[in-house]
C-alpha cells in the first residue's frame, strides 16, 4: 500500500470562493485541513503612507477604498479621530445622518455577506435577492453624495450636504414604458427621507424571505453547524469584535458599551450567539438586519422633526457657503486656505473606534501639528479574524474552509489596506 | 469612552501595581497611555492581562511608528530621547469596559528589536509581522516572523520616513526576455500639497 503523506494546495488567489485576493496554503491530509496559511497583501496600497503624504481632508476618499462594501463607517471612524485631535463640535442632525447611515451601510455590508456567503455554500438565489435590495440603498448612498460606492460624504465637523428634498427617478426607456415607470417611481415622488422610510417598511418582509430560504434549510445547517467553533475567551484571545465575537456568546457592542454619536439616545438591541459557530454568526447577523432597521427608522423620525446644519460653522475646518464665500473677505480666505494648504490639526494622538459592520474599526492617529498627519494606523477588524483562520479551519474539511471564509466576512480592501 | 472617574483609578492602579515599571504616564483627550521600557514588555503585559483589576483580555491594535521627522520640542515633550522606533499597543478590556495605549521604544535606532507578545495575546502574531515588514522592527519570540502586505522578495521597510512615497523599483513586462522584471522606478517624485507646521499661536487674534 502507498504511504499517503500531507500535501499542500494553492488556494486562490483567483478563486471565487477567496472574497477578492485571498491566497491560501493548504496543508492537507486527504480531505482534512492540518494547516492554513493565508498569504495577503496583493491588494496593498500603503494607505497609511499615502495618508501620511495628504491633507487631512484628500485622505477621506482613501477611506472608501478600504472596506469597499462599508465606506461610510471607514470615513466615520477617521473624521471621528480629525475631530477629536481638533476637538471641535459635531451638530446634532449631523451626527443622526451619520447614525443613520452607518446603518444603512450596515444593512449594504450584511447584505453583500449573506449573498457571497450563501453562494459560496452554495445557494444561487439569496445572492440575487440581496443584490436587489442593496440597488435600493446604493441610491440612497447616490442621492446623497452622488457616488453609488465611495461616498466621501462624511467631513470632519458634520457631513458635506444635508438630505435631498427630491429622489432620482427613473425614465421610460424601450424596456420599461411610461406605465411601468410610473410604477417604479411609486417610492420615489417625496424626499429621501420617505424613500428610506419606504424601505425600512419594506425591509423586514425581506429579511423574513432570507431566512425562510436558509435559517431551516437542511443544506444550510449541514454546512454551518458546529464549523469553525471559537470560545468566548479565545476569541477575546484572537482579537475579534463585532459578529464575531458576539456569535460567541460575548456582549461586547461599541455602540451600547462605548457609545459615539447619538447612540446613547436610540433604542436597539444587541444580539448574541451561543454556540459560536458559523451558524450562531449567521443568526447574529440577521438579527442585526433588524435591528439596524430599527435604527434606521428612529433616525429617520427625528430627522423629519428637526432641521439644522449639518456641518460645523468653524470654517477653519469646514468650507464656508459659496455666497459667503464670495461677498465675504475673511470666507474667502478660509476658503482659499482651506482647499489650497487644508487645516492643521494640533499635536497629539488619539484612537478612534467605530462599530464596523465586521468588528471595531480604529483609527490611530498622530499629529505634530502640520496639515498632514504623522502616522495614520488602521485598525481593521478583517485583519484579526483572518489571522485565526488557520486555527479555525484546522481539522475541517476543505469545503468547511470556504463556509468558514464566508462567516468571517473577509473584504481585502481592508485587510491588506 | 470611560468616564473620568474610571480613567483616574485606572491611572492610579497603574501606578500602584506597576510601581518602577512604569516609564511614564500620560492622559490626552481622555485617553490613558503609559510608556514602557523595551526590556519589561513581556513583565508588564502579563500583568496588565491576568491583574484582575486591569484585566485586559484583548490586544485591539499593534503598530509600529518611525519618529525620525517628529520635530524636536514634540520629542522632547513626549519623551522620546533621541529614539527612532516605537511599538504602539492598543488594549482593550472586554469584561472591564476600559481601553490602554502602551508605548514601548525600541533601544537601538538601527536595529529595533521588542520583545513578542504574541504568548500574552495570539492576536498580536499578525500585527508583529506587520511592523516587521513595514519598519523593520525585530520581535524576539515571534514563532514565524515573516513579512505579510509586501512582495515576495521586497527589499527595505516601505514606513520608514526615509523610504519614498514611490518606492524604489517599479515592475514591468519586458518583451524581450518574455517576463516580468523589475527596474529603478521612473516616476518623479513630486508633492502637490506641501507640508507645513506652523508655529506656535498662529493666526491667534488675542495677545
Amino acid at each position: 500500500m502507498a504511504e499517503i503523506r500531507n500535501y499542500t494546495m494553492n488556494f486562490g488567489p483567483q478563486h471565487p470562493a477567496a472574497h477578492g485576493v485571498l491566497r491560501l496554503v493548504l496543508e492537507l491530509d486527504g480531505e482534512v485541513v492540518r494547516r492554513a496559511d493565508p498569504h495577503i497583501g496583493l491588494l496593498h496600497r500603503a494607505t497609511e503612507k499615502l495618508a501620511e503624504n495628504k491633507t487631512y481632508i484628500q485622505s477621506v476618499p482613501y477611506m472608501d477604498r478600504l472596506d469597499y462594501v462599508s465606506m461610510m463607517v471607514n470615513e466615520h471612524a477617521y473624521v471621528m479621530a480629525i475631530e477629536k485631535l481638533l476637538q471641535i463640535e459635531v451638530p446634532l442632525r449631523a451626527q443622526y445622518i451619520r447614525v443613520m447611515f452607518d446603518e444603512i451601510t450596515r444593512i449594504l455590508n450584511h447584505l453583500l455577506w449573506i449573498g457571497a456567503h450563501a453562494l459560496d455554500v452554495g445557494a444561487m438565489t439569496m445572492f440575487l435577492y440581496a443584490f436587489r435590495e442593496r440597488e435600493d440603498l446604493m441610491d440612497c448612498y447616490e442621492a446623497v453624495s452622488g457616488a453609488r460606492l465611495h461616498a466621501a460624504y462624511y467631513r470632519p465637523g458634520g457631513v458635506y450636504r444635508d438630505l435631498p428634498d427630491t429622489m432620482p427617478k427613473y425614465q421610460p426607456s424601450k424596456i420599461h414604458n411610461e406605465k411601468q415607470t410610473r410604477l417604479r417611481n411609486a417610492n420615489r415622488e417625496g424626499s429621501l427621507l420617505d424613500f428610506i422610510e419606504d424601505f425600512t417598511n419594506r425591509f423586514p418582509k425581506y429579511v423574513d424571505e432570507y431566512e425562510t430560504l436558509l435559517t431551516d434549510n437542511r443544506i444550510w445547517k449541514q454546512r454551518l453547524v458546529d464549523i469553525g467553533i471559537v470560545s468566548p475567551d479565545r476569541a477575546k484571545a484572537l482579537g475579534f469584535t463585532g459578529p464575531m465575537l458576539r456569535g460567541s456568546g460575548v456582549e461586547w457592542d461599541l455602540r451600547k458599551k462605548q457609545p459615539y454619536e447619538v447612540y446613547d439616545r436610540i433604542d436597539f438591541d444587541i444580539p448574541v450567539g451561543v454556540n459560536g459557530d458559523c451558524y450562531d454568526r449567521y443568526l447574529v447577523r440577521m438579527e442585526e438586519f433588524r435591528q439596524s432597521n430599527r435604527i434606521i427608522k428612529q433616525c429617520v423620525d427625528w430627522l423629519r422633526k428637526n432641521p439644522g446644519p449639518v456641518i460645523t460653522d468653524n470654517h477653519k475646518v469646514a468650507p464656508p457657503s459659496r455666497v459667503d464665500m464670495k461677498q465675504n473677505m475673511e470666507e474667502m480666505i478660509h476658503h482659499f486656505k482651506l482647499f489650497t494648504e487644508g487645516f492643521h490639526v494640533p499635536p497629539g494622538e488619539t484612537y478612534a473606534a467605530v462599530e464596523h459592520p465586521k468588528g471595531e474599526f480604529g483609527i490611530y492617529l498622530v499629529s505634530n501639528g502640520a496639515n498632514k498627519p504623522y502616522r495614520l494606523k488602521i485598525r481593521a477588524p478583517g485583519f484579526a479574524h483572518l489571522a485565526a483562520l488557520d486555527e479555525m479551519s484546522r481539522g475541517h474539511m476543505i469545503a468547511d474552509v470556504v463556509a468558514i471564509i464566508g462567516t468571517q466576512d473577509i473584504v481585502f480592501g481592508e485587510i491588506d489596506r | 469612552m470611560s468616564s473620568i472617574i474610571q480613567q483616574e483609578s485606572l491611572a492610579g492602579a497603574l501606578k500602584s501595581v506597576l510601581a518602577d515599571k512604569l516609564a511614564g504616564l500620560q492622559t490626552q483627550y481622555g485617553e490613558l497611555t503609559i510608556i514602557v521600557r523595551a526590556e519589561d514588555v513581556i513583565t508588564v503585559s502579563t500583568m496588565l492581562r491576568d491583574d484582575f483589576i486591569f484585566d485586559f483580555d484583548t490586544l485591539i491594535d499593534l503598530c509600529g511608528i518611525d519618529y525620525s521627522t517628529y520635530g524636536n520640542d514634540l520629542s522632547v515633550k513626549q519623551g522620546l530621547r533621541d529614539k527612532r522606533f516605537a511599538v504602539i499597543y492598543h488594549l482593550l478590556s472586554v469584561n472591564r469596559n476600559h481601553r490602554l495605549r502602551i508605548r514601548v521604544l525600541a533601544e537601538n535606532n538601527e536595529f529595533p528589536v521588542i520583545d513578542s507578545v504574541t504568548e500574552i495575546w495570539p492576536v498580536a502574531n499578525w500585527f508583529e509581522r506587520e511592523a516587521f515588514d513595514l519598519y523593520g522592527i525585530v520581535f524576539t519570540g515571534h514563532p514565524d516572523l515573516r513579512r505579510i502586505l509586501t512582495d515576495y522578495g521586497f527589499i527595505g521597510n516601505p514606513f520608514r520616513k526615509d523610504f519614498p512615497l514611490t518606492g524604489n523599483v517599479e515592475m514591468r513586462y519586458d518583451a524581450e526576455q518574455k517576463r516580468v522584471i523589475y527596474q529603478p522606478v521612473s516616476i518623479e517624485p513630486r508633492e502637490i500639497t506641501p507640508l507645513v507646521i506652523r508655529e506656535e499661536h498662529y493666526g491667534d487674534c488675542e495677545s
